[in-house]
């Protein structure tokens, strides 16, 4: 009964309800594809943030990630990164190892990060054997030579096959000492990257610092951002357990990255509210009026003995099934947008050549997902079912005899 | 007070045979800064099967009455019982469900409700009172032809004539078969032939159902269809008797 009173109450007025109703797709529309751009431009942030360096996982000694220190090892690193390949299925795992020292050139020395990574799978889980601007990237897993940060050569003074010493503390405790030829110089567009990293190959590295086959990591990179999860719980399966090791995702790994998001979407979030406190306004109006309007009506019905809160449902359900015929259309016509816009993207414009010299793309895609098609209707929905509350709750105070005196 | 009984032997007052029983009831309400007297310590009985009149000058509290018996409005004093339910002191929900269970009304502008078809109307109440659809659609069909309107089920307010809408809702008032129909000037927005016609289904439901049947009115026509009728004057009883006799106090 309520709900054949409220669908034929709702086209009475076909023009008011589909102008109320419009408000609510135009909000649903914007909302779809808003959300959708948020979360593309969320997985380019994070794909560019976690590219160049850290990856979507790492193995690590279970202290690492705290002390930072060279004793909190991963051993064998590279026989647990070929086992994760082969049990992964998944190549896009690669050892490393990490430690601060002394770079010196003829001229000058600079304290440095020593990055020792495997050639032939580093590409897989870093953008930085992409992002050599000079010369070349590594090549041999036990060559001693080094790719250098552009900002790092430049202050050190070096260019191109030239030589220089690093120092530092072995892992034993004892002086770690190497001498490394520059073969090609990267540029990350993270400045503190290529101020002060330098990457050499594993084997050299294990040499220098006294690390026998010990790593520091193992960088995983699963093949995409939402397969993270399972990824993780197939390499705690596989690595060794009852050891010291620990595997950590990004959000672990990066927590600021997590923050700067969670930010945006709290901004972002108070515009959607605003827009959504609009419709509901829209709705509350328009539900006011129409209540109004059949206030006799209401007085009779009530006369005949159905209750206030029974009315007050049916005003509740009209406003709903404006909602649903709100967010059917917002959703349908927020996809199509998507499609439409997916094909080109949205171009950088300006900074176009500045993403490209940073190996980002130079075309924003929205991304698809089930959640950015339907937080913003579901919640343009509640928000107009609360408006509506106030006109529904208004008839609990309605005597019949007063209503149907109303004009 | 002016309480006048037209039984030669009174019925025992909460018996099957008494459908309505007012006793010393008192209304007054507010028009603006002015407090106006509805209802001046009536007291009357009617009983099952009746076709009583309530009749009086505009504001003479006919309305008032219809409306306080109704539970639409709540006496101020005063004992009102209808089919065995004390209504006096019935909060807001309980009023309603007597009215859902107990009463019919029929109302001076038709008041159907405009989205739904006849049919719908007249099928409303049983709706809300959960009455199977099956069911319901019968006793519809069965309504709507005993009002002279079978083959219009369909058609929507708009598209019926005054007489055609009134007696719509005489069928919705009557299909839930309830103890006591109550008319507030059923007769004022028709035609003298249609209001002839009204009142000619209202004798003949009202001897064919048995259903007691209570009509505020000032038509003298109207009243010289009915077999009882009281009459008042600023809210108090001043006659009650056949319409033939019925006479100022």
């Amino acid at each position: 009964m309520e709900f054949q009173l409220a669908w034929r109450n709702l086209w009475r007025q076909p023009r008011r309800t589909w102008l109320t109703t419009g408000a609510m797709v135009f909000c649903n529309v914007i909302l779809v594809f808003l959300v959708s751009l948020q979360l593309g431009m969320y997985q380019l942030m994070i794909d560019s943030s976690l590219r160049p360096f850290v990856g979507h996982l790492q193995v690590q000694h279970e202290d690492f990630l705290e002390g930072q220190k060279l004793r909190q090892v991963v051993p064998a690193a590279a026989t647990v990164a070929a086992d994760l390949r082969s049990n992964l299925q998944l190549e896009t795992v690669s050892a490393r190892g990490q430690a601060f020292g002394l770079a010196s050139s003829e001229e000058r020395s600079y304290g440095v990060a020593v990055v020792g990574v495997d050639p032939l799978f580093e590409p897989g889980v870093s953008s930085l054997p992409g992002l050599v601007r000079q010369g070349r990237y590594l090549e041999s897993f036990d060559a001693q030579e080094a790719v250098v940060g552009a900002l790092l050569a430049h202050n050190l003074r070096v260019g191109l096959g030239e030589e220089i010493t690093i120092l530092g503390s072995g892992r034993d405790g004892s002086f770690a000492a190497g001498v490394l030829t520059i073969v090609g110089f990267f540029e990350s567009g993270i400045s503190d990257l290529d101020r002060s990293a330098l990457h050499i190959p594993l084997g050299a590295f294990q040499e220098i610092f006294a690390m026998e086959s010990a790593g520091h990591s193992v960088v995983v990179t699963a093949p995409s951002l939402f397969e993270v999860d399972i990824v993780k719980q197939r390499v705690e399966q596989t690595i060794p357990s009852g050891g010291d090791l620990a595997v950590r995702d990004w959000n672990a790994l990066e927590p600021g990255l997590r923050q700067a998001i969670q930010s945006d979407i709290a901004s972002a979030w108070f515009m959607y509210a605003v827009l959504i406190v609009l419709v509901a306004f829209s709705v509350l109006n328009t539900q006011l009026m129409s209540v109004l309007e059949r206030t006799k009506e209401f007085g009779v019905v009530m006369a005949l003995g159905i209750t206030p809160s029974r009315l007050g449902r049916v005003v509740l359900l009209e406003t709903t099934l404006m909602g649903v015929i709100g967010a059917v259309l917002g959703m349908v016509l927020g996809v199509a947008l998507l499609l439409a816009i997916g094909r080109t993207g949205i171009p950088l414009g300006s900074i176009e050549e500045l993403a490209a010299q940073y190996n980002l793309p130079s075309v924003i895609y929205p991304r698809f997902s089930w959640i950015g098609l339907v937080a913003g209707p579901l919640m343009v929905m509640m928000g107009s079912i609360c408006a509506a509350l106030y006109p529904a709750f208004r008839l609990r105070r309605l005597e019949p005899v007063d209503a149907m005196r109303s004009a | 007070m002016a309480s006048v009984s037209a039984a030669e032997s009174t019925p025992v007052v909460g018996s099957p045979e008494v459908t309505v029983e007012c006793v010393d009831v008192c209304k007054t309400y507010r028009q603006g800064d002015l407090e106006v007297v509805g209802l001046d310590h009536v007291s009357l009985t009617i009983e099952k099967g009746e076709f009583v009149s309530l009749s009086a000058p505009s504001g003479g509290g006919k309305t008032t009455l219809l409306n306080t018996i109704g539970g639409l409005d709540p006496p101020d004093s005063g004992r009102i019982t209808v089919a065995g339910t004390r209504v006096d002191g019935l909060g807001k929900a309980e009023r309603a469900r007597l009215r859902l269970e107990k009463i019919g009304f029929v109302f001076q502008a038709y008041n159907l409700i405009p989205v739904l078809t006849a049919r719908e109307n007249v099928e409303f109440v049983m709706q809300v009172q959960g009455v199977a659809t099956a069911t319901r659609r019968d006793r519809a069909s069965a309504v709507l032809a005993q009002v002279g309107l079978d083959g219009l089920g369909d058609r929507r307010p708009t598209q019926m004539s005054g007489g055609q809408q009134q007696r719509v809702a005489v069928a919705r008032a009557i299909a839930s078969e309830p103890a006591i129909v109550l008319a507030d000037e059923p007769t004022a927005n028709l035609d003298s032939s249609s209001s002839q016609q009204l009142m000619e289904l209202f004798v003949e439901l009202n001897e064919s159902l048995g259903s007691t049947f209570v009509i505020a009115t000032h038509d003298l026509q109207v009243m010289g269809y009915t077999r009882r009728q009281v009459r008042l004057l600023d809210g108090r009883i001043v006659g009650d008797g056949p319409p033939e006799t019925a006479s100022h106090s």
